[in-house]
C-alpha cells in the first residue's frame, strides 16, 4: 500500500518523457502516438499536448482497444466477455513511426496484442513502446523504448495507475 | 442506464430473452465492431478455432451472407448448409439433424427455419450456442438489433422515437422483434398494414395499430416498410398487388406527413413497386444500405458476446 508516484511526479515524468521522444526523434516528421485503452489513452493525449507545446507541432494520436487480440480471451470456456471499447484511428499508420503508449509493462502480452492489431492497420516504419511505469516480469521478449520509472514489484503485488481523466487523481499506488 | 458486461443466456434466441442492459451491450459492441470493416484487413483473430456451422432451411442471401461475413472477420471456421441437396430434404427431422450435428461438437450453430421454435428445439438437443437467424413468423433478432443500431446512428437515441412499421405484420419476424426490441427500449411504435394483414392481439404488446398509412406516418422519425411476403401467403390476403400499393405503398408524397429528418427502412428484400416507391428506396431518407451494413456488425457483437459462454450468477 504504497503511493509511488504522485501527480506532481508524474507530470515531470511525462515532460521528461515528451523531451525523450523530441531529442531523438527532431522535427516529429512522421510520427504518431497511439495509447492503448483504457489509461494508455489518456496518457498519449498528454504526450501530445506536451509535444504541442514544446514544438507546436500536432502528432496524430489514435486509440487502440486490443482486446479482440488476447491470448486469453477464449482460453475460458465459461466467463463472460470482456467488454469492447472502439479503436480510432484516423490516419494511416504506413512508413510513420508509431510511439505506442500504455501505463503498465508487465507480463508484455498487452504489448503483444497490441503489436499484431497494429500490423492489420498497416506498415508503420518503426514502433516504440512508451510506459509510465515497467513493474518487471516480462513472459514474452518485449522491452520499452521510453519508460517513466522501473519499479520493482512482486507478482503477488498489483501496481494501480489513477489518471484524472478516468479516476479524477493522478497518481501510482502499488498494493499488496 | 448502464450497459450490462455481458449476456444471461448463451443462445440468442429471441429479443423476447434480451433486457434492455443487455440490448445496449449488444448495440455498443457492434459500434466498436464496425470500426474494423474500415480496416485494411477487415478481420481480427477472436474466434480462431471456433467452429461455426450456418443453418439456412429456408432461401436467405443477405442474412447468410452478412452472418458468414462476420464469422470470417471474426476468424472463425465456418461451413454451411441449405436446404437443396441436404438431409432434410431427404426427409431427415430436425431432431436428428441435431444430433448429427452435434456430433461434429460446433462451437455455435446459427438456424433459419420456416418452423417457429425450431432454434428452441435445437437448444434443447445442442451443446453448441444457438442463434436464431430468423424462424417462421416468430423472431428475427438481429435483424431487429442491426435496425436498432441503425436507428442509434442516425437519431442518436432510441427512447421517444416515433416508428412507424408498415406492411405485412402477420407474416413478419422483423416486425415481431422490432416491437419487442423498440418497446423495451422506450420507442414508440405504431404498425400499419391491412386488416387482413394484422395478427389478433398486436395492440397487447404496447403497439398502436392502425390501417391508415397517413395516420402511421404522421410525425413518425422512423419509418420501416416490410416485404409483401407473398410465398407466406396461402389464402387471399390481398385483392391485388396495385390495390396494394394505392392504399399502403410508400411514396414521396405519402412521406410528407413524416417528421423533416426522417429516415425510411427496409429489412429486405425490396418488391419495387408494391410496398416502396423506387424514389423512396433510392431517395435521401432512404438508410436501407446502412441496415446492411450494420447488420455485419451486430452479429459479429452478437458472435463474440456468445462465445465468452454463460455469466457465473
Amino acid at each position: 500500500m504504497a503511493i509511488v508516484m504522485d501527480a506532481d511526479r508524474m507530470s515531470r515524468t511525462l515532460a521528461r518523457i515528451a523531451h525523450e521522444i523530441l531529442e531523438r526523434h527532431r522535427g516529429l516528421d512522421g510520427l504518431a502516438l497511439i495509447g492503448i485503452r483504457a489509461r494508455g489513452v489518456p496518457i498519449a493525449a498528454r504526450l501530445a499536448g506536451q509535444l504541442r507545446a514544446l514544438t507546436g507541432t500536432d502528432v496524430p494520436t489514435g486509440t487502440l482497444d486490443i482486446t479482440l487480440y488476447r491470448d486469453d480471451l477464449m482460453r475460458h470456456a465459461v466467463g463472460p466477455q470482456p467488454v469492447i471499447r472502439r479503436t480510432e484511428i484516423n490516419f494511416s499508420i504506413d512508413d510513420r513511426l508509431i510511439l505506442l503508449v500504455d501505463d503498465v509493462l508487465y507480463t508484455g502480452r498487452t504489448i503483444r496484442a497490441a503489436l499484431d492489431a497494429l500490423i492489420d492497420f498497416g506498415r508503420p516504419r518503426a514502433i516504440q513502446l512508451v510506459v509510465l511505469v515497467d513493474r518487471g516480469h516480462r513472459e514474452l521478449p518485449i522491452r520499452a523504448d521510453y519508460v517513466g520509472r522501473n519499479i520493482p514489484t512482486s507478482r503477488q503485488q498489483s501496481v494501480q495507475v489513477r489518471l484524472t481523466e478516468i479516476d479524477g487523481r493522478d497518481e501510482v499506488e502499488v498494493e499488496g | 442506464m448502464t450497459a450490462a458486461t455481458t449476456l444471461h443466456s448463451r443462445h440468442l434466441l429471441g429479443i423476447a430473452d434480451l433486457e434492455p442492459p443487455e440490448i445496449e451491450l449488444v448495440l455498443e459492441t457492434a459500434l466498436a465492431m464496425k470500426e474494423i470493416g474500415t480496416r485494411p484487413i477487415k478481420k481480427v483473430p477472436t474466434l480462431r478455432g471456433r467452429t461455426i456451422i450456418n443453418l439456412f432451411f429456408e432461401p436467405s442471401t443477405r442474412t447468410r451472407m452478412s452472418f458468414e461475413l462476420a464469422e470470417k472477420r471474426l476468424s472463425a471456421d465456418t461451413l454451411g448448409m441449405t436446404t437443396s441437396g441436404s438431409s432434410a430434404a431427404k426427409g431427415e427431422t430436425l431432431a436428428d439433424t441435431a444430433r448429427t450435428l452435434e456430433a461434429m461438437a460446433p462451437d455455435m450453430i446459427v438456424m433459419r427455419h420456416g418452423a417457429s421454435g425450431a432454434p428452441h428445439q435445437l437448444a434443447r438437443i445442442c451443446r453448441a450456442s444457438i442463434i436464431n437467424a430468423g424462424d417462421g413468423m416468430h423472431e428475427h433478432p438481429t435483424q431487429a438489433l442491426l435496425d436498432a443500431l441503425t436507428m442509434l446512428e442516425r437519431k442518436r437515441r432510441l427512447a421517444g422515437l416515433q416508428v412507424a412499421i408498415i406492411g405485412d405484420l402477420v407474416h413478419s419476424r422483423v416486425l415481431r422483434s422490432n416491437v419487442l426490441l423498440l418497446t423495451r427500449m422506450g420507442a414508440k411504435v405504431r404498425a400499419c398494414g391491412p386488416a387482413t394483414l394484422v395478427p389478433p392481439g398486436l395492440d397487447r404488446l404496447g403497439v398502436q395499430v392502425t390501417t391508415s398509412i397517413d395516420a402511421a406516418l404522421d410525425g413518425a422519425d422512423v419509418v420501416m416498410m416490410l416485404r409483401v411476403q407473398h410465398e407466406r401467403m396461402s389464402g387471399l390476403f390481398l385483392p391485388s398487388v396495385r390495390e396494394y400499393f394505392t392504399f399502403f405503398g410508400l411514396t414521396p408524397a405519402r412521406l410528407e406527413r413524416a417528421a423533416p429528418d426522417v429516415i425510411v427502412m427496409h429489412p429486405g428484400p425490396m418488391n419495387r413497386g408494391v410496398e416502396i416507391d423506387s424514389a423512396v428506396a433510392d431517395g435521401p431518407w432512404s438508410v436501407i444500405l446502412d441496415q446492411v451494413a450494420n447488420g455485419v456488425a451486430v452479429r459479429m457483437a452478437v458472435l463474440y458476446l456468445l462465445a465468452g459462454g454463460e455469466a457465473e450468477a
